[in-house]
């Protein structure tokens, strides 16, 4: 009964890890291909959302219940709250300085500034 | 007080956690630890909605679930566009109503929107975001309208 739990854990940690690895794969993929920091800043999402919880996922499944899966969780969650905050505080820099997407579709940042802004 | 009991119970989680020791010794010096950060806390008058967010629903974890799902299929959308040999961007800046009504609310709308890969919030402004989306498929106005309605449900109880 033992070996097959075990079994099961370590082809669900091993799907994890290799799903992750394929988007960190694809993301460092994009952070080269992608044409500007507007576009390459998704790329970089996949990255820190996605691959690094995929990644810490499989080590969870790994630790089993021990305290160091407890804090892999807390790891997890840290990550879930502070790269997204990263992330804009990126965006926000890039929009205050002026950069602006590469063959932009739409633009209604004057909706929201209140004001005329550089295209 | 509802604060001060929610923070001294998160502190003390952490520190066993953390440390992991049963010992009587260190455990009290555990709980003087946690007191002494909650008198630094109280103190800097920072027992509110924002650093003690128990005001949320505890729904917010299947929030956080449903939120799950949402990154791993915009993650695809997105990995899809990348391998292509053609990438096809549609870049573009859009505006997107938050109809939250706390300001914990709004920060969870706007972590949301950029946690999934496809979009990234770049401005507030009081009920409405400048978002910028890589596609047209990820600038779908009624995909962050769901997303809004969700948070909207877990921001207050």
């Amino acid at each position: 009964m033992d070996i097959t739990l075990d079994l099961i854990r370590d082809i669900a940690s091993g799907i994890s890890f290799a799903v992750g690895l394929a988007f960190l794969l694809i993301g460092a993929l994009g952070m080269i291909r992608l044409p500007d920091v507007w576009a390459r800043v998704h790329a970089a999402g996949i990255i820190d959302t996605i691959g690094a919880e995929l990644i810490v996922f499989g080590m969870i499944l790994q630790a089993g219940l021990t305290q160091a899966s407890l804090k892999l969780l807390l790891i997890g969650l840290f990550l879930f709250v502070t790269s997204p905050t990263a992330t804009h505080a990126v965006a926000n820099a890039a929009f205050t300085a002026g950069l602006r997407p590469l063959n932009l579709r739409k633009n209604q940042s004057a909706d929201v500034l209140g004001r005329e802004t550089k295209s | 007080m509802a604060k001060a009991i929610g923070l001294s119970v998160a502190l003390f989680a952490l520190w066993l956690t953390l440390s992991g020791f049963f010992k009587p010794f260190l455990l009290m010096l555990g709980v003087l630890s946690c007191l002494l950060t909650l008198y630094l806390a109280f103190r800097m008058k920072l027992l509110d909605d924002e650093a003690v967010p128990i005001q949320l629903r505890p729904a917010l974890l299947l929030y956080w679930g449903w939120l799950g799902g949402e990154i791993f299929k915009s993650a695809m959308a997105v990995s899809r566009i990348i391998v292509a040999r053609e990438m096809a961007l549609h870049q573009q800046l859009i505006a997107v109503p938050a109809a939250q009504k706390t300001d914990m609310g709004h920060v969870i709308f706007a972590n949301s929107i950029t946690l999934t890969p496809g979009t990234v919030t770049i401005e507030t402004r009081p009920g409405l975001f400048l978002v910028h989306a890589l596609t047209e498929s990820a600038a779908d106005a009624d995909g962050f309208a769901e997303m809004g309605r969700r948070v909207a449900e877990i921001e207050a109880r």
